[in-house]
């Protein structure tokens, strides 16, 4: 055979093998679509936005679980966002070459891997333990941690694209540091900061295992910060191991929410970044 | 012409650069170099590649500064003030001294906040001062005309050429005394740059100029002086008709006549 044959058979193998991957891996995400689609819409009433977590055998919603997600994450992206920001913004225009932010990129890719249940645990004995017992503060303080190397990494990222050119010409007129950081190098890299963010709360929207450990859960309506909170995560890991139907079906309602909730994050912060490439 | 019957009427010295060394790390890539720049008039720097003519026009607003491990070494004046002293605002410095860069630079914001940004640094102006200083420099970048329908949208929507105007009128609008340009015309059509040209004309009546260019028909056209460089060497400055048609050092003769560089 000759050598172009050979390219061109390698090729549409190579292509063939790309096609079965990609199929392969987008059938399972549209099986458990179609699953939650088909268990979770059954469950879907308005009872669900403006009921509480009901015991078993009665009619209930998720109105508590929703919210307390909601009040969870809200207060771990607030925490955690400035911190993360404040962080890749010094590791890509100020501290780019120090010795500290190679340390501090070093140890956030960790963080950014790290399981999150080591997370809950790690807030449970630094904040639940010491007050003795459960609370929403500390759930929203794991959730901020979650978010922070999250953050951190897309901030650096996204300023490091940033072109050096530009920070040239905004010092070039004179501008101080800050200026050139705070009203160009954000200005250039918005989109690309604000998806960081949508996905941080994608992310973190999702977890259980470290408010196992922290918020716990609540069967009833709170808002008390210092006292143990619903959220869709652990109500749907409660009511989906439980014996009971009525339990379960919620369980498959809350988890349709949390994915289209998700989904709809994930697909937002896409058209953010395309928008921008778009602009350029 | 001679440049002895000249010397007596030689403009004044905006900046005077003297005996300066300038390091990247321990590369010595600018050694001894010494010349002036007259007031309101434009100087070429020309040279081959890597010869420290961006280097040396980077030392004039303190640009490299933005960079750890380079250092400059020696004096370099503006009005008699040596801007060298690590004691001196490089804010302030920068705004009397403005950059046009190789490729164009304008800001992720539209038109109007292009200029504006540079001149919200340093004066707080009511709209209708702002938008008439915004309209000054436009038309003395020649941009005005072009735009003046869409000072709203966005500065990266203009054209390489418009881009590059814009970029001059956003550093004109910071009323600088000196305006140093790279290359400014490299990225850029012949009919681009002939407009860019001619705005390098206009603007020696206000402002002080120097130019690093690859192009020696450019540096011909636009400058007064000019200043050929060669391994980080000042090899050669003078008035540009004086180096280009009768140079005094061979390597100049070299390097115009295209036998090197």
């Amino acid at each position: 055979m000759s050598l172009y044959a050979t390219r061109r058979s390698a090729n549409s193998i190579a292509t063939t093998l790309c096609w079965v991957a990609a199929i392969f891996g987008l059938a399972w995400l549209f099986v458990i679509l179609i699953a939650l689609l088909y268990e979770g819409l059954r469950g879907l009433s308005p009872a669900v936005f403006t009921e509480m977590t009901p015991p078993p055998g009665s009619a209930g919603g998720l109105l508590n679980a929703i919210a307390g997600s909601l009040i969870m994450t809200l207060i771990g992206v607030a925490v955690g966002t400035p911190l993360g920001m404040l962080a890749g913004t010094y590791m890509a225009e100020y501290g780019r070459h120090s010795k500290l932010t190679m340390i501090v990129r070093f140890i956030n890719d960790i963080l950014l891997s790290a399981p999150s249940i080591v997370v809950g645990l790690f807030v449970y004995t630094m904040l639940v333990h010491p007050m003795g017992h459960f609370s929403a503060i500390s759930g929203a303080v794991a959730l901020a941690l979650l978010v922070v190397p999250v953050v951190v990494r897309t901030t650096e990222d996204m300023l490091l694209l940033v072109p050096g050119s530009m920070r040239e010409a905004a010092s070039a007129l004179g501008a101080p540091r800050a200026h050139v950081v705070g009203k160009v190098a954000y200005r250039a890299a918005k989109a690309g900061l604000i998806t960081g963010v949508l996905l941080a709360v994608a992310r973190v929207s999702g977890e259980t295992a470290p408010l196992l450990f922290t918020a716990l859960n609540n069967q009833f309506w709170s808002t008390d910060l210092s006292a143990p909170m619903a959220s869709l995560p652990v109500v749907i890991f409660q009511f989906a191991l439980s014996p009971y139907k009525d339990w379960q079906q919620l369980a498959w309602t809350g988890a349709l929410l949390i994915t289209v909730a998700v989904l709809a994050l994930s697909i937002a912060a896409r058209m953010l970044s395309a928008g921008r490439r778009k602009s350029k | 012409m001679n440049a002895a019957v000249h010397a007596p009427k030689e403009p004044p010295t905006k900046v005077a650069v003297r005996s300066l060394d300038f390091y990247y790390g321990a590369d010595r890539s600018l050694k001894n170099v010494s010349l002036p720049l007259h007031a309101n008039k434009v100087t070429a720097f020309i040279g081959p590649s890597g010869c420290g003519k961006s280097t040396l026009l980077r030392v004039l607003n303190r640009m490299y500064d933005l960079y750890p491990g380079q250092r400059a070494e020696g004096e370099v004046l503006l009005d008699g003030e040596n801007i060298l002293d690590p004691a001196i605002d490089l804010n302030a410095l920068r705004s009397r001294v403005g950059m046009i860069f190789q490729k164009p630079t304008p800001f992720p914001m539209s038109i109007y906040e292009n200029i504006a940004f540079g001149i919200r640094l340093y004066e707080k102006l009511s709209r209708a001062d702002l938008d008439e200083r915004v309209e000054t420099a436009l038309r003395g970048a020649a941009l005005w005309d072009e735009v003046k329908d869409k000072l709203q949208t966005s500065g990266l929507g203009l054209s390489g050429g418009q881009q590059q105007r814009l970029c001059i009128a956003r550093s004109v609008a910071v009323q600088p005394e000196v305006i140093l340009f790279d290359e400014p015309c490299s990225a850029l059509d012949p009919i681009s740059t002939a407009k860019v040209e001619e705005l390098i004309d206009e603007l020696t009546n206000r402002y002080t100029i120097a130019i690093v260019t690859h192009n020696m028909q450019q540096a011909v056209r636009v400058s007064d002086y000019t200043a050929f460089m060669y391994l980080g060497e000042l090899v050669e400055f003078g008035e540009t008709d004086d180096v280009f048609n009768k140079p005094k050092e061979k390597r100049t003769l070299d390097y115009i006549t295209g036998r090197f560089g």
